[in-house]
């Protein structure tokens, strides 16, 4: 890779941090409107919901039943009361018990 | 107290480490198959710190692509960010601007959703910095490894492993979700819309992840509002009875 590659790095760097950086630093102390600091406040479980959907179902190419045993596995464990730990690890555990056997 | 606070954040950000083992492994592995030296494999987790837009980026420069066509398609795998550091502002213990511009670098899906469903009440700086220093860390020294060994786990580990982060998603999620309807409701909603339009290639993963996120975090808020409202005439009502 040539010099090129080094600018396009601080492109990318640049395009990444700016909007991770601006809500935080200007919006600062700012108080915002409630119907939308209610927005603000979905927004966290919204995400949850996008990001694991539909992209666990496609863990592994080609076996959705991976994902799915996997979506199912952390759901139980979660439900169970297990905390987030247990349920990455144990998600982990069935799926590898799966892949090893199947 | 500060030190406490900084160690639970580590703590809380061990599940992202370990999610990322596998990921960032992967992207070491593939960033020497693309031709890119270890440093320059480095040097991309360092200052981009974007796990999609980087695995994009990839196979972009594989291509031949153009790097300024490569900067924007990073810009919009990452303009979904934006939306969470917005969010996460109104959650966060109130900092001087260039000490919350420090841990707005470190700020991921995954850093984001640990730190938005972690704590009731204000999160503090220290917790925010915790988290966000294990999970990069983690990210920068599993791509150098990766790129070393050049080679990936155990084929039943690796398959297995891939699923840590989103088995960390459902584990965030649950325990919220808990007894509260309103957060099913975002959650199943926002999964919904995401489903909808990645099936129908609608839109691309940076921009479908936004707007499934805005669309049911708007939605939901409005039909809860209404019903407050509804709750609150009928309230008034019976007053006036």
């Amino acid at each position: 890779m040539g010099p090129s590659y080094w600018w396009m790095l601080l492109g990318m760097a640049l395009v990444t941090y700016i909007p991770r950086m601006i809500p935080l630093a200007v919006l600062d102390g700012k108080e915002l409107p409630p119907v939308v600091s209610g927005v603000l406040r979905n927004i966290p479980y919204a995400v949850l919901g996008a990001l694991i959907f539909p992209a666990i179902l496609f863990v592994q190419e080609g076996n959705i039943l991976f994902g799915v045993l996997g979506a199912g596995a952390a759901f139980l464990i979660a439900i169970l009361g297990g905390g987030v730990m247990s349920v990455v690890l144990g998600t982990i555990a069935v799926l590898a018990v799966y892949s090893l056997f199947m | 107290m500060t030190n406490n606070q900084f160690s639970a954040g580590l703590k809380a950000g061990t599940s992202i480490a370990i999610g990322y083992f596998p990921v960032a492994l992967t992207f070491g592995l593939l960033a020497k198959t693309a031709g890119l030296s270890i440093i320059e494999a480095t040097a991309m987790s360092i200052f981009v710190y974007a796990g999609a837009a980087q695995y994009m980026s990839l196979s972009l420069i594989t291509l031949g692509i153009d790097p300024l066509l490569i900067v924007m398609n990073t810009f919009v795998v990452n303009i979904r960010h934006f939306l969470m550091t917005a969010s996460l502002n109104e959650k966060m213990q109130p900092a001087r601007k260039w000490v919350k511009a420090i841990y707005a670098f470190g700020i991921t899906d995954e850093s984001f959703t640990v730190l938005a469903t972690g704590k009731k009440g204000k999160i503090p700086t220290a917790f925010a910095f915790g988290v966000t220093l294990i999970a990069y860390g983690s990210w920068v020294i599993f791509t150098v490894i990766g790129h070393i060994i050049g080679a990936n786990l155990p084929q039943f580990l690796q398959a297995a492993m891939s699923i840590a982060l989103y088995a960390m998603f459902i584990g965030l999620l649950v325990p919220s979700m808990k007894g509260n309807r309103k957060v099913v409701m975002l959650a199943a909603l926002g999964a919904v819309i995401h489903c909808i339009l990645y099936f129908t290639e609608a839109l691309s993963t940076g921009w479908s992840i936004l707007v499934a996120t805005l669309a049911s975090s708007i939605l939901v808020e409005i039909v809860y509002s209404r019903r407050g409202k509804t709750a609150e005439s009928m309230f008034i009502r019976e007053e006036e009875v």
